[in-house]
């Protein structure tokens, strides 16, 4: 490789040149575009490089452009540089052989070395994201797929509720067809496919990676924008003037604006109006109902289950009140008669256009899947001689762990335990053997110098070469788009959260 | 390390990003599948040499035209130099001040020329061209800040208007301002007009040697700046509203003056939440959300501010572009 000599250095300042501006850049400034800076003398970039060369296509969300037909010298897509996965590239368990490709490249002018095998994860489990506000069951309840314990409710988190699934409790602890149902209910859900899952005391979901969870039947639409009270505290200038109450209706916790500090700020004044429930601070009440598949991820029906009757000394006749829920797919309009009673109206559309805009501030609601599997054990030794200097090197972000070229996150503390999105491995990489435990792709990528120092089988390494050929049974996917390169030269750090 | 232009379809399969250098482009054009590659082909095809042409003749551009002087050559550079000429009697100014509306112009016009569209916008960092086909119309939403994300004003544009260009200029902006607004965002006849025009009622909005606000020269922020030592402001500290209210008055007579002689035709100004607008179709402006009965198609203008991971204390400034729905920010 030619040497690069550089960027031109004035005094203490640096002229980029990443285009033809040309910018001079002081220390801790940085250029016209606001994406190279001069740090202590060094020019670097500060956002995130977004490597096209290797982001063809991917998952249908980024539409090839076609590239062909131009003669700018700016490229869209240069010539795909390859990245050997380990989807289907078989496995040697007990990995005390070499692992079955060791593939040796050259990028940056370093030669590196990806090593390439698929594990047999004994130990590993699905962690499932439902984005809904609907309770799906209490924690701990068992998950059932066909009526066999295949994993558990964890937490309730940020708009969402989390499954834990597999294990090896359930894979290897439990019956035969414990595990059986586990393995394949955890193989389906990765490699993108839709299962059924029943909660103890709780509901039947339907859960697909990417894909909305169906809940009871029902598929859920979207996430809620916020709390009750978060609603309230984003939406009140929108209500301000044109409606005199306000309550957001939440499982978690329901807000009322005139109570409210952000109704207080506006000067809205008391309604008189009393919610049932445990009052937090000002406008915040927890508990209003039970859980459950109605309002706000409450169990109600009627939202004027959750009020009592007005207080005469403020309310008044004729007096006007939103009810929505935190993602405005519920609503109802109110006004007071004469006794106080609220009596249903049809919404005014200067308040429809606010209940839409709740809806359309929530996010599409999706079913997540995240695998994760331990690669503590033998598998290492497929790698080197001496495995624990692979999970010491994984450790030190000398080597880069990727799970069918998809980064992922490697959990601190010892092992390899990894986590991956599953929506970013290519199709179908998952399989299984009937132990039964899954197999998942993993790669290892290294420069050969670091390789040999730990042990590597430096005899076993074949150049890239070797596999460049879509023949023998060797199938070439591009890059998903969102993925991060593999093989960049600070993949280790970028990729490994 | 020359990185050359990028050009990509965004992941949701309508818009195409292009950048290069400081040029970040986000274009969209309703039409055909054909019709529309052919336009984003015809774009990308023009967006490639852009930059390097500007280069060719940056010193010139970085400078104030002086009548007797020379004149650019390059198209973009041209259009720079008339949208920012009837300013140059009376005020500092360079051609600088309009080469985010130009670029977003000159890009527009390629598309247009090699495909019939019903509808497209050229959005560089906020500062967008729009093309109307009879009877299309965009809906455009304001924002004044990135972290609250409220709409401070929203305004149909129809194909019978005169509106197509969007600009948007402030100190938490990309580039430096004279003045302290947060934002003021200009609808005028062309983006080249409206980016010009935003600069002149941005820096208009002030209040000179107020303790509140920290300026710096130019020069020891962005060393080849064309604002040189002149004091472009760096922070401001909160005001009181008359103080906030004298700021945006001075802002608004700018604007009055811009839209008297036919150079704007409206203007919406921001400082610290108080808006004023100003401008003979400044009911364009004024239809603030809640009567839209569904939500606008495009917001826009949003300075947005990423830390630089540089441990300077200088905030990256880019303008980002949003689009519907409010939370889509990028």
């Amino acid at each position: 490789m030619p040497q690069d000599p550089g960027p031109v250095r004035v005094d203490d300042k640096i002229r980029c040149d990443a285009c033809p501006v040309m910018c001079f850049i002081r220390p801790g400034a940085s250029g016209a575009c606001d994406r190279y800076a001069n740090r202590d003398g060094e020019l670097i970039r500060v956002d995130p490089h977004v490597v096209l060369q290797h982001a063809v296509a991917g998952g249908g969300t980024v539409v090839p452009f076609n590239a062909s037909a131009m003669d700018w010298d700016g490229n869209i897509v240069g010539e795909p540089q390859a990245f050997v996965t380990a989807i289907g590239a078989g496995t040697t368990y007990p990995d005390y052989k070499p692992a079955p490709f060791i593939v040796s490249s050259e990028i940056d002018g370093l030669d590196m070395v990806t090593v390439v095998t698929e594990g047999i994860f004994s130990y590993c489990g699905v962690k499932v994201k439902i984005d809904t506000d609907r309770h799906v069951g209490p924690e701990r309840s068992l998950v059932r797929v066909k009526g066999e314990p295949v994993g558990h409710v964890s937490t309730g988190e940020y708009g969402s509720q989390m499954l834990s699934l597999g294990g090896v409790h359930h894979l290897t602890g439990g019956s035969k067809k414990e595990g059986r149902a586990t393995c394949d209910a955890m193989m389906e859900l990765c490699n993108g496919g839709a299962v059924e899952l029943t909660v103890d005391d709780g509901v039947t979901l339907i859960v697909q990676a990417g894909r909305p969870p169906v809940v009871n039947g029902v598929p859920e639409e979207r996430m809620r924008v916020g709390c009750g009270s978060a609603t309230i505290g984003m939406f009140a200038k929108q209500w301000e003037g044109k409606v005199d109450e306000v309550v957001v209706v939440d499982d978690h916790i329901t807000g009322v604006l005139s109570e409210h500090q952000a109704g207080k700020l506006l000067g809205i004044p008391e309604t008189g109006i009393k919610i049932v429930g445990r009052r937090s601070t000002p406008g915040r009440y927890f508990q209003v109902a039970e859980p459950g598949t109605g309002w706000g991820g409450t169990n109600i029906q009627d939202p004027l289950a959750i009020i009592g009757a007005f207080d005469p000394k403020t309310a008044r006749p004729g007096l006007s009140m939103l009810f929505t829920s935190t993602t405005g797919e519920h609503h109802a309009y109110y006004v007071l008669d004469e006794a106080l009673r609220p009596v249903e109206q049809e919404l005014p559309a200067d308040l429809r256009y606010s209940v839409e805009l709740i809806r359309e501030n929530c996010e599409p609601a999706l079913a997540t899947v995240l695998f994760m599997g331990g690669a503590g054990g033998s598998l290492r030794s497929g790698v080197t001689e001496n495995p624990v200097r692979l999970t010491r090197s994984v450790k030190d972000s000398l080597t880069v762990v990727t799970c069918g070229g998809a980064p992922v996150y490697v959990w601190p503390g010892g092992g390899i335990t990894f986590m991956v999105d599953v929506s970013r491995v290519p199709q179908g990489a998952f399989g299984y053997v009937p132990t039964p435990a899954l197999v998942a792709p993993i790669e290892f990528t290294l420069r050969l110098s670091d390789y040999a120092a730990l042990g590597g089988h430096m005899d076993q390494v074949r150049p890239l070469s070797e596999f460049r050929n879509a023949g023998d049974h060797r199938r070439q996917v591009p890059q998903m788009s969102d993925n991060p390169w593999p093989l960049a030269h600070d993949a280790a750090r970028r990729l490994h959260a | 390390m020359r990185v050359p232009p990028q050009i990509r379809i965004l992941p949701d399969g309508r818009r195409l990003h292009m950048q290069h250098g400081p040029i970040d482009l986000v274009v969209e054009a309703t039409g055909d599948p054909a019709t529309r590659l052919a336009a984003y082909d015809a774009a990308g095809r023009r967006f490639a040499t852009v930059l390097d042409e500007l280069c060719g003749e940056l010193s010139l551009l970085r400078s104030p035209l002086r009548p007797d002087g020379a004149r650019p050559e390059g198209r973009v550079a041209r259009c720079m130099a008339e949208a920012v000429a009837p300013f140059a009697a009376e005020t500092f100014i360079t051609p600088m001040a309009a080469v985010a509306g130009s670029v977003a112009e000159e890009v527009l016009a390629a598309m247009l020329a090699a495909a019939p569209l019903a509808r497209a916008y050229v959005n560089n960092g906020g500062d967008i061209a729009l093309h109307l086909a009879p009877g299309a119309e965009f809906r455009i939403g304001l924002i004044d800040r990135p972290d609250r994300p409220g709409l401070f004003g929203t305004t149909t544009i129809r194909a019978g208007d005169t509106v197509r260009g969007i600009a948007t200029s402030g100190w938490r902006g990309r580039s430096f301002s004279l003045g302290i607004a947060d934002a003021v965002t200009i609808l005028a006849d062309s983006a080249a007009a409206a980016d010009a025009a935003a600069s002149i009622v941005a820096n208009a909005v002030d209040l000179p040697s107020h303790r509140a606000i920290s300026r710096a020269p130019a020069r020891t922020v962005q060393a080849d700046s064309d604002l040189g030592d002149r004091l472009v402001t760096r922070d401001v500290g909160p005001l009181a509203t008359p103080e906030i209210d004298l700021a945006l008055a001075r802002g608004v007579a700018a604007a009055h003056d811009l839209a008297r002689r036919g150079l704007i035709v409206g203007a919406a100004l921001n400082l610290q939440g108080r808006t004023r607008v100003a401008g003979t179709e400044a009911g364009l402006l004024s239809a603030c959300g809640p009567n839209n009965p569904k939500g606008p198609t495009i917001l826009g203008f949003v300075p947005h501010l990423p830390k630089v991971a540089s441990g300077s204390d200088r905030e990256s400034r880019r303008a980002a572009f949003v689009e519907h729905p409010l939370g889509a920010f990028r």
